[in-house]
């Protein structure tokens, strides 16, 4: 395992042996239910109530602002139903184009339930059309739920500019940050931002653990309705170990954020762009360059196919993905590519690379050292190839 | 990811026969760049009318590049008429199978080596068939009524994997269904009222009902029914093709075709199997 080339940390992130580390006694010596009215089982209450701080500090927020859930999708799920039960008049749903399933299926979903849905469109760079958003606002608008950052390219969108202005309407703000929280530094203390939901397993923690935060004074209904835990705002018993593992992971992000910054991920995303975009000719970056997570690029190889590039690849052990149709099993390319409007010469061909903490300068000069061929072998394979460079040619 | 037989891997890591015959005697494009796949299929004829060789261009997915080297190599020794019997199937099984998302991969293979021949032929540059269904992927109703019949697809879901058909905006989803309809349910038999039979008209009804409704499904299996006799209300059978040897077939005759036996003819018929 350890020959392995990830570059996908943006699907998910290898656990910090701290992060295990922490959560081991939790499975089998320290497994009472922190309900329980034993110190045996209150003690683990304890520990909660101290991920929960590690947590609440990662993103300025305090402590009884932080629901634990089961994943970034329970959370962005439990933020929307909340802000539509809690106003119980209002139908208009407001997103963006780009979202991740978790929003955009559940959007598409609560449409056929007879809910208004505006999806508003990005530009060419994969920004936001802010005038398009305002303008769609109404009274009857519920809630506004914009990622805060995109898992496919990495374009960051203006929260902290947006979150005020739905709040002075009287409208629920979330943001999914699923991809944000421990790439970015973000102080919910200082922000307008109303819920805001996070997933374990992209920083660092385990899998199947999520948060939502949500700001004191906001209307939240429950989504998963049963005992009093998380203050009565998530039934069912807590997920000990993985709450424990959270913790760790948000504390070791936020030294991280602070003492080496993201400079070293950045900087080694940049060259490994770079060097493929001087290397592979007929190459694009997509997204805005300058509003970008640090650890993310999207690169479109025109003229060949993702899943084809993503195979070839694995054959040299190193992990990426793409917003090619054909590893999804649909037939259209990523629906973040098709509203960015990307040509589909360049969308088929799109590969995300994802970075991390651990990536090394070696797994991206493995990169540099294998793609280059492999583009050329199946642009020799594209009937497509050909008749571009004849076309260039003239 | 995808579940991949080692022949697809090897065909998209080793590829067959790629590239160009400039003088070829058939040339056969299709799919294109927006719809993710594309492939231009190339062949040569020896002096005896036989492909002496075939070459390919491909775009698209790992199985799309298998799906075309895996044609090439079944092409080549072949003469046309022998080439024209291969359908998307063999294609797929000449690769040990292809995921179910995947077979619209064997079907352009399938399309390109006809186009290929027609080329050849002179009858290349002729209309499109049919009348365009599915205008993301320009699909047309001929071209699902086929691949419907040759490949006993029931669903809409199952016509998108094999022809793409339907998995853009689904505008076309209703049309899709009432061809599929057409060509799985015509001529349709129809569940027959109570009613006092002769026994001729019993066994005539029953032959029918084989031929028409059973046969076709278990078809689909590569098994087959045959009518023995009928004595009363027993009614004597036997297995043929894959069903013969197959475990299931005793829970194939028991619930299939005696409760279709006893929709369509009558309600108190018992099926018996004889060998």
């Amino acid at each position: 395992m350890t020959d392995v080339v990830y570059l996908d940390n943006n699907a998910t992130t290898r656990v910090d042996p701290a992060v295990l580390e922490a959560m081991l006694p939790y499975f089998s010596d320290y497994y009472g239910n922190p309900s329980s009215m034993h110190s045996f089982g209150g003690g683990v209450g304890a520990r909660i109530r101290a991920a929960r701080e590690q947590l609440a500090q990662l993103i300025g927020a305090s402590p009884e602002e932080i629901v634990f859930t089961s994943c970034g999708t329970e959370s962005d799920s439990t933020a929307i139903h909340a802000a539509i039960e809690s106003h119980p008049g209002k139908r208009h749903l407001v997103t963006s184009r780009v979202e991740h399933p978790a929003v955009k299926n559940l959007y598409e979903a609560l449409s056929k339930k007879g809910f208004r849905t505006t999806f508003v469109p990005v530009d060419g760079q994969g920004r936001l059309d802010l005038d398009y958003l305002f303008e769609s606002l109404d009274d009857d608008t519920a809630i506004v739920s914009l990622m805060w950052a995109n898992n496919e390219t990495g374009v960051i969108f203006p929260i902290e500019e947006v979150a005020p202005r739905v709040q002075e309407r009287g409208i629920v703000f979330h943001t999914d940050a699923v991809q944000a929280v421990g790439k970015l530094p973000i102080d919910l203390a200082r922000s307008a931002v109303d819920m805001l939901s996070l997933s374990g397993h992209k920083l660092h923690g385990p899998k199947g653990i999520g948060a939502l935060y949500v700001r004191k004074g906001t209307k939240f209904a429950p989504f998963m309705i049963g005992g009093h835990q998380e203050r009565n705002r998530r039934g069912g018993t807590e997920n000990t170990a993985a709450i424990i593992g959270l913790g760790k992971a948000a504390e070791l992000a936020r030294r991280h954020l602070e003492t080496e910054g993201t400079r070293g991920v950045s900087a080694l995303r940049d060259r490994l762009e770079q060097d493929l975009l001087a290397r592979v000719p007929h190459t694009r970056v997509n997204g805005d360059p300058a509003h970008r997570l640090p650890n993310t690029t999207s690169v479109a190889f025109e003229y060949v196919e993702g899943e084809a590039i993503l195979l070839m690849l694995n054959e040299y052990g190193i992990c990426a993905s793409s917003g090619s149709a054909c590893t999804s099993g649909s037939l259209e390319p990523s629906h973040v590519l098709r509203a960015m409007g990307v040509p589909f010469t360049a969308a088929h061909g799109s590969i995300r690379f994802s970075l991390s903490r651990y990536t090394t300068g070696k797994e991206v000069d493995a990169v540099l050292e294998a793609l280059p061929p492999i583009i050329a072998r199946l642009r020799e394979l594209s009937p497509f190839w050909k008749k571009a460079g004849v076309e260039a040619q003239g | 990811m995808w579940e991949y037989t080692d022949k697809v891997k090897d065909h998209f890591l080793n590829p067959r026969n790629v590239g160009v015959i400039e003088d070829a005697d058939g040339v056969g494009e299709v799919g294109s760049i927006a719809c993710g796949d594309a492939l231009t299929f190339y062949f040569k004829l020896d002096e005896n009318g036989r492909i002496k060789n075939a070459t390919f261009q491909t775009f698209g997915c790992a199985s799309a590049i298998a799906s075309s080297s895996a044609l090439t190599e079944m092409v080549i020794g072949k003469n046309l008429d022998e080439v024209a019997q291969i359908t998307n199937e063999d294609i797929a099984g000449y690769l040990g199978g292809l995921p179910k998302e995947k077979m619209h991969c064997s079907v352009m293979g399938r399309e390109a080596l006809e186009k290929a021949v027609a080329c050849y032929r002179g009858e290349a540059g002729k209309k499109i068939e049919g009348e365009i269904v599915c205008e993301c992927f320009g699909v047309t109703d001929r071209e699902i009524e086929r691949v419907v019949r040759e490949n006993h697809l029931k669903t809409i879901e199952d016509v998108t994997d094999y022809v793409k058909a339907g998995g853009g905006c689904g505008k076309c989803h209703d049309r899709i269904q009432e061809i599929i309809d057409s060509v799985r349910g015509a001529p349709r038999l129809v569940p027959l009222q109570p009613r006092v039979l002769t026994n001729l008209q019993k066994i005539k009804l029953i032959e029918e009902s084989i031929k028409r409704e059973i046969n076709p499904t278990l078809n689909m299996d590569a098994g087959r029914l045959e009518l023995v006799d009928v004595d009363g209300n027993r009614v004597m059978v036997r297995l043929g093709g894959s069903c013969a040897s197959c475990a299931k077939s005793h829970i194939t005759l028991k619930h299939y075709v005696e409760s279709k036996l006893r929709e369509l003819v009558s309600p108190e018929l018992v099926v018996e199997e004889v060998q």
